[in-house]
């Protein structure tokens, strides 16, 4: 675990980060965090089939909470929704190489952001 | 690309004719200075030639009113906890600015719980504390209070001497922490009014491990490091021979520089505010005149200071924020709170502080990194888009 600053991948996926942007009319939205803290993520998903096709994010905040949400999107993206909903923040911080002590728990939300997406489109496909 | 390090107020490189005047004090004349043999005492008349330099930097009455310590954390603990214990019984009020630095609210808060009143002296939107409150503050209980002479994280000067004035027609003492004023303006302990006063090594480009209390000569207070009794048993513990003589050396080059150094930083200050405020939903921080000559502090709308670090540190550009992220509590910056920002505005702070190395050539790239770095997180951030529509 990087214990000194961030690892080279948090810094990879912080100057690149992958796909950022919007989903216009997504099948999928989740929203976590709040300006206060300092952190705010979206994630907007496409869903075919159960399977999680398209997927963008919006972050306000630290370079960990845009690496993360960088890194939860390329985790998701292809997979069956009932397998993204078990990503949890503990596998995006070992997919980055880890992440400083004290940003696991404020910085750490994009796990959470996929989940409600999940969540907003299982409510969606109940009612349809 | 050059390394453009625009944060002196974090760390400072050590001035290479500190170092290579001190350099003897590491290996050859390395003595304890409360060894009487010819070592220990070579090292003894180095620490006191320095304590003569720091006195005459500051304009103090005499060498003997300066303390050496650590660093500026430990000066401004004894100022603060040494005087408030000692004279309790002339009362038990105490009196900080809402911005002074965490080694001066955190020996305060401590005092606190130890059955003191702590009073916080509010500050103006730019910084500047707010004098009618601190005539209404003061009462003659009030043994210490504590005002910054100039603020390190958004640059502001305060008004030392008519705060002294106000101190000491109704209270006691009146302590400065001095580490983000000295070696950019001109302090006069005497003229400023000022009992105490913290200054650092480091910030003055001498070697970190030195730092300074100035005690006004029959100012009371007590140690609260207790050892073999060094520094008039103010401060116990061998003291670091050679970050004092560079300190030393380095105030006398500060001294000697100051004037003609602001002078040139000031315009290259000025042009990097004007430059960086063109960037729409920018804004200075702190005040706009009464201003540290190498500080330039902003905010920005919709982004976060961490990743604005970062991001200034791929153009190989060093800065500094206060943001929570950045900080080892996770709270946003109790300064920029105090000057009433929100939370979520108090979040996208960027602080540059210029130095010795800097250039007017630095201008035109640091504020071209800036200007990209908040438009690529703004391209990220929610918070913009909601704005936009």
């Amino acid at each position: 675990m990087a214990s000194v600053g961030y690892s080279k991948k948090v810094m990879e996926h912080f100057m690149n980060p992958r796909n950022v942007g919007v989903i216009e009319n997504p099948d999928g939205y989740g929203k976590v965090g709040n300006p206060v803290c300092g952190d705010v993520m979206e994630i907007f998903i496409k869903v075919k089939d159960d399977i999680i096709t398209d997927i963008k994010f919006r972050t306000f905040g630290c370079g960990s909470a845009i690496a993360t949400s960088s890194m939860v999107t390329e985790l998701a993206k292809g997979k069956h929704v009932d397998e993204a909903v078990k990503i949890t923040r503990g596998d995006v911080a070992n997919e980055l190489d880890g992440l400083p002590a004290q940003k696991m728990h404020c910085s750490n939300l994009a796990a959470d952001a996929l989940h409600e997406a999940i969540k907003d489109y299982k409510s969606k496909k109940q009612t349809k | 690309m050059p390394r453009i390090y625009l944060d002196h107020a974090s760390s400072m490189p050590v001035d290479e004719r500190v170092f290579e005047f001190a350099k003897p004090y590491l290996i050859s004349s390395h003595g304890n200075p409360s060894s009487l043999h010819s070592v220990g005492l070579e090292a003894k008349r180095a620490v006191e030639e320095s304590r003569k330099k720091i006195a005459e930097f500051i304009h103090a009455e005499n060498e003997s009113t300066i303390i050496f310590t650590g660093n500026a954390t430990e000066a401004n603990n004894l100022a603060i906890k040494g005087t408030a214990l000692r004279n309790i019984t002339q009362g038990k009020a105490i009196v900080a600015s809402a911005i002074e630095h965490m080694s001066v609210l955190n020996p305060m808060k401590e005092l606190q719980k130890n059955g003191f009143s702590l009073t916080y002296l509010p500050v103006d939107s730019t910084g500047i504390i707010d004098l009618k409150k601190l005539d209404m503050i003061l009462t003659k209980n009030t043994t210490l209070t504590s005002v910054m002479y100039a603020n390190n994280e958004i640059g502001t000067i305060e008004p030392i001497q008519e705060i002294s004035k106000r101190v000491h027609e109704k209270a006691m003492y009146l302590h400065v922490d001095a580490v983000a004023a000295a070696g950019r303006v001109p302090i006069d302990v005497q003229k400023d009014g000022i009992d105490l006063l913290t200054l650092s090594s480091n910030d003055l480009y001498g070697p970190s491990g030195a730092g300074v209390l100035y005690i006004k000569p029959g100012v009371k207070l007590q140690s609260v490091l207790l050892g073999g009794g060094q520094e008039r048993g103010l401060r116990s513990g061998t003291e670091n021979v050679f970050a004092i003589v560079g300190m030393g050396e380095a105030a006398r080059i500060a001294q000697q520089e100051m004037q003609q150094e602001s002078r040139r930083l000031l315009p290259i200050r000025d042009r990097l505010i004007k430059e960086i405020l063109t960037i729409d939903q920018s804004y200075l921080t702190g005040h706009p005149t009464s201003r540290l000559p190498h500080h330039a502090s902003f905010r920005f709308s919709y982004i976060e200071g961490e990743s604005i670090l970062l991001n200034m540190d791929m153009y190989d550009v060093q800065v500094s924020t206060g943001s929570a992220c950045s900080s080892k509590t996770l709270e946003p910056s109790h300064v920029l709170l105090a000057i009433g920002l929100k939370h979520e505005e108090a979040h996208g702070s960027m602080v540059l502080t210029l130095g010795r190395s800097t250039t007017m050539d630095d201008v035109q790239i640091v504020s071209k990194a800036t200007n990209e770095t908040v438009q690529r997180l703004r391209k990220l951030s929610p918070m913009s888009q909601e704005w936009r529509k």
